[in-house]
């Protein structure tokens, strides 16, 4: 028996996401020095941490775009660790990049249609779901995404990711260089798409408004986990205010 | 009246003729450049070895046109363009994967084409000989004269049986793409590659296909093309010398990365080489009286002589690289 008492995923099964002392980085060189990360699939995880401590590094390495030179990946009990990104596709995984996320010179329905490219016979359904979850796109879907706004390309991006089904949905830092309105939009999206049943890992600069939100939390420093806790106890945590939140 | 039927022989149709199979070429080149961003020079030889192919293929069947009443190497064009389409994907995994997968710069890929562009033309001077040959073997040529009925138009509007296929197959080439490029999922992946290829992977497209298709739809294009042009004059060995510039100034002109541009470009392209070479001393004649009389037309006043032809698009390219480089339609910089 498990002490574990979130009731919503079964005890026994594997979390969803789970890395375990993690090394990696462009090349030979680890920017990653052991990382570990566990994450359930109803929960929405957040990385924060200082510039170059290598939060999209670890997200990136999820998602197979760069080297795991040690440690493993596991994807629902599965090792996936230097899978290539198309593969994870298949396995359920999202990546929605912090730029250069969206096809410009496409409308915005063909870069949802994009997202579903592995499977085609969902399209209709999935369109209908992420009109739903941003209402916005409807009304623009035969916009070139790249004339769209960055809040609006932000939500193309993650409907792009959406259309595929995933489990997991990875992001990275979705709110960059938005403004405060459509940052806390993008942070009830993600709360909602959560709670549909996906579960979610994003790397976030505006870590406070992020941690509110954030089941898990994980500080990173210099490659490896300084803190880790739900995100209510990392906001009320002093040690994490002072060296991380900015007081 | 006969100064302007003239004009629409030489420089409409002409324009027309030649701006299609410049459009044809350009679209292969564009499409190319986009999925793999490199310019790919061996293209022009691929639109002769087309040609070539029609050409092995109605000499080795050349009763099945008059049975039909089709030129035999129309009959033959959808078998070589699904052969060059071959040859394509083939060159491609044979020369220039590799060359991808070591992750070269563009201009590896460049040189490795010109590679291609020779190897390709001694292998059809090996088969084909080095003189030109007719593509129509077995068929004869019809040559349409469609007179005006107009009060003193004594000269007929000439267009040969070649021109009208060729203009049919250039309106279903352009429908076909487009609606391919728009509708189809592939087409629509195609885009997307184009515009951004991490992410089209990142969403699970398969990049090898995309390649793959690319070069079926490039090779199938440069048959059509090659055929056409072999069709309207003569099949030649050395086609592409002649074709390699004006498709990439076509492509260059509408936009690098842009199919419709490149059509556009095409057209450019082929419209200013049939208006230098004109002769406009036939449409001022007429105007002769009005002239001061110090002022005697010469006999020939095209801009550059025909055999000169060449450096029209030469110029247009130097034009549009110094002032627009990306192109009328605002493309990519090679």
């Amino acid at each position: 028996m498990s002490h574990d008492a979130s009731p919503p995923s079964p005890s026994n099964a594997p979390p969803l996401l789970s890395a375990r002392g993690v090394h990696g980085g462009y090349g030979s060189m680890n920017i990653l020095n052991g990382v570990d990360m566990t994450l359930h699939a109803d929960e929405v995880g957040v990385i924060v941490g200082p510039n170059g401590a290598g939060k999209s590094t670890m997200l990136k390495a999820v998602f197979g775009l760069l080297n795991v030179n040690q440690g493993e990946i596991l994807l629902s009990g599965e090792p996936i660790q230097n899978l290539a990104p198309n593969q994870l596709v298949k396995r359920g995984m999202g990546f929605v990049p912090q730029e250069k996320n969206v096809f410009p010179s496409l409308t915005v329905k063909e870069n949802l249609e994009m997202g579903a490219f592995l499977k085609p016979q969902n399209v209709k359904r999935m369109l209908e779901q992420v009109y739903e979850f941003f209402p916005p796109l409807r009304d623009k879907r035969r916009q070139p995404a790249g004339e769209l706004s960055g809040g609006q390309r932000q939500m193309v991006a993650m409907g792009r990711a959406l259309m595929a089904e995933p489990t997991l949905l990875l992001l990275d830092e979705p709110t960059a260089g938005l403004s405060p309105l459509y940052m806390n939009e993008i942070f009830d999206r993600v709360k909602k798409i959560n709670a549909a049943g996906v579960g979610i890992l994003m790397v976030e600069q505006n870590a406070k408004q992020a941690l509110a939100i954030a089941d898990k939390g994980f500080v990173l420093a210099a490659g490896q986990n300084r803190f880790t806790d739900t995100g209510a106890a990392l906001l009320a945590d002093p040690d994490v205010a002072r060296s991380f939140l900015g007081g | 009246m006969n100064e302007l039927v003239f004009f629409i022989n030489n420089v409409l149709i002409a324009g027309s003729v030649t701006g299609s199979i410049y459009a044809i070429g350009a679209i292969g080149v564009t499409l190319i450049f986009s999925i793999m961003r490199f310019a790919h020079f061996a293209h022009a030889d691929m639109m002769t070895f087309g040609a070539f192919m029609v050409l092995l293929l109605t000499t080795a069947f050349p009763a099945l046109g008059p049975a039909i009443g089709v030129p035999t190497a129309l009959i033959m064009l959808p078998l070589a363009m699904l052969l060059t389409a071959l040859l394509a994907v083939g060159i491609d995994k044979a020369f220039y994967k590799p060359l991808r997968a070591h992750g070269v710069k563009p201009i590896v890929l460049v040189i490795g084409s010109l590679g291609v562009t020779l190897m390709l033309q001694g292998l059809i001077r090996l088969f084909a000989g080095t003189s030109g040959q007719s593509l129509y073997v077995d068929d004869r040529k019809e040559i349409l004269r469609i007179a005006l009925p107009f009060e003193g138009a004594r000269a007929p509007i000439v267009v040969t049986e070649p021109q009208l296929y060729l203009f049919v197959i250039t309106i279903v080439c352009v429908v076909a793409l487009a609606l391919f490029l728009n509708r189809s999922r592939l087409g629509k992946a195609m885009r997307a590659m184009s515009d951004n290829p991490e992410l089209a992977q990142a969403s699970g497209i398969n990049t090898n296909t995309i390649v793959a298709v690319t070069w079926v739809i490039a090779g199938g294009l440069a048959a059509i093309a090659g055929t056409l042009l072999s069709l309207d004059v003569t099949f030649k060995p050395d086609l592409s010398f002649f074709l390699l510039l004006p498709i990439f100034a076509a492509a260059i002109v509408g936009g690098v990365g842009h199919p419709y541009g490149a059509i556009a470009g095409g057209f450019v392209v082929g419209f200013a080489e049939t208006l230098a070479v004109f002769n406009w001393n036939v449409l001022l004649r007429p105007f002769q009286d009005s002239f001061p009389a110090w002022l005697e037309l010469p006999s020939n006043l095209a801009f550059v002589g025909t055999e000169y032809k060449i450096v029209v698009p030469f110029f247009i390219l130097v034009a549009i690289l110094v002032w627009r480089p990306t192109g009328l339609f605002k493309g990519k910089v090679i």
